[in-house]
């Protein structure tokens, strides 16, 4: 690969594409964070911006970590670290919990993938049918069930394997779910006619975002 | 004059046979009846069918294992039914050397399977899963123009609850993000035992803030547990 361009950008770390999704997510809309790059986006909405986030374990109005020697034992999230929960907050059950997932009720979730492909197929939950420890947790009933579905990822693998596919090889946690993606160097929506390119990090070029993406890329 | 305390962990474990479906609540160290599990170690039934929202925590060489991880340890849970196993964990070693079946189930539809059954609903269609690997075998229909997959009802013979208070008819309530799988375990264990941090005198706990009714419970035991573990 010709890649002059190696060095005029820099990919987005995980703070940088939380950073860059959270920018995204209006008032008013109730969300759920996966488990990883996704849950820093809390850290990154502004507090005066209501947005409403759920957690599976059964907390709407889930607030950011407490401060030291004032955490509840008994308030984590689905990561099962420390919370808090904002004034209006409330506990649900998992059944009414998952209710609000698979009800259609949130607004938006957003979860970490190995893989997208362009009709909006996600596979984030295992890399082979015979995986040592399975873990779905909730990743297909929110697939399913939100509203919208955006996934924050690395662009593509240590390796360089692209993550943005024609066709995913890892085993699917939903088909057709995913409607926009937020990577390490662009902001990409999933449309009928596949990946559209709505942002590019800085120095990168659309045809230099195309070579480090294995499906057809689209210009908005 | 009903009273569904128990005076003993013997008392509260009494009956559990071999071969059971043991319904196990709480998430992470929250809501989890840590004291009995200790029970039912205790008690000695094996055989067992566990439903858990995991299977435990990674293996950490310094600290000894409980609960469901010395359950599994011991050799005692035939099938565990839960939405993640960590490889690192008891449970993922116990799987890979075939000696402990696994289904993993997505933790929504896990859930519902058990309200279901609490519920009395036999068995429902739901889009989550369907066209992944979780579907094999299972019947698909179509509704409203998505792929659905039938999902079966979970009920337990035994269901391991733990409420911040309770009062002698089994009036439950439970702190902040301890309600997690309580309520509705409870409500699909054929026989429901719970620990209690704190007791309550019937009348005490106001009407509108009781969370799991009475009628769902079968065996209180007061167990002063104290907070949840830090995680990790």
């Amino acid at each position: 690969m010709n890649d002059t361009a190696a060095h005029a950008f820099k990919p987005l770390g995980r703070v940088g594409m939380a950073t860059r999704a959270a920018q995204d997510i209006p008032e008013g809309w109730y969300v759920n964070l996966g488990i990883g790059i996704p849950t820093l986006i809390a850290d990154h909405v502004p507090l005066d911006r209501e947005v409403v986030f759920h957690s599976e374990n059964g907390i709407l109005g889930m607030g950011p970590a407490p401060p030291a020697h004032q955490e509840n034992p008994w308030l984590i999230n689905a990561s099962t670290q420390r919370v808090t929960l904002r004034p209006g907050g409330s506990y649900v059950h998992h059944a009414d919990s998952f209710g609000i997932v698979r009800g259609g009720h949130l607004d938006l979730c957003v979860l970490g993938a190995f893989q997208v492909a362009e009709n909006g197929d996600l596979a984030n939950w295992a890399r082979s049918a015979h995986e040592a420890g399975p873990q779905i947790g909730g990743a297909m009933d929110l697939a399913v069930g939100a509203q919208r579905v955006w996934v924050v990822m690395e662009h593509a693998t240590k390796d360089g394997h692209a993550r943005l596919l024609k066709h995913c090889t890892y085993p699917l946690t939903a088909r057709r779910c995913v409607t926009r993606v937020y990577t390490s160097m662009a902001v990409i929506d999933v449309t009928p006619k596949g990946f559209v390119v709505l942002d590019i990090i800085p120095g990168l070029t659309f045809d230099e975002l195309q070579a480090r993406t294995e499906a057809v890329l689209h210009r908005a | 004059m009903i009273d569904k305390f128990v005076r003993s962990m013997e008392e509260a474990m009494h009956g559990i046979k071999d071969g059971s479906t043991v319904l196990i609540a709480g998430f992470g160290d929250v809501g989890t009846p840590n004291a009995l599990l200790d029970g039912l170690i205790e008690q000695g039934a094996g055989g067992l069918t566990i439903v858990a929202n995991a299977g435990g925590r990674a293996r950490n060489p310094d600290q000894p294992t409980r609960g469901l991880a010395r359950l599994i340890e011991l050799g005692r849970v035939r099938k565990l039914i839960c939405s993640f196993v960590r490889a690192q964990s008891v449970a993922g070693e116990a799987f890979r050397a075939g000696k402990m079946e696994v289904e993993v189930v997505p933790q929504g539809t896990l859930a519902e399977r058990i309200r279901a059954a609490g519920a009395g609903v036999p068995a429902f269609f739901t889009p989550t899963g369907a066209d992944t690997l979780i579907a094999e075998g299972k019947e698909v229909r179509e509704y409203d123009g998505r792929s659905c997959i039938l999902e079966r009802a979970l009920p337990g013979d035994v269901a391991l609850v733990e409420a911040w208070m309770a009062d002698r008819w089994g009036n439950l309530v439970y702190r902040d993000s301890s309600r997690n799988f309580n309520p509705i375990m409870a409500m699909a264990g054929k026989l429901t035992i719970v620990q209690t941090h704190h007791v309550a005198d019937l009348g005490q706990i106001s009407a509108g803030d009781v969370t799991t009714p009475g009628i769902f419970v079968d065996r209180v035991l007061h167990v002063a547990a104290g907070d949840p573990k830090m995680p990790g």
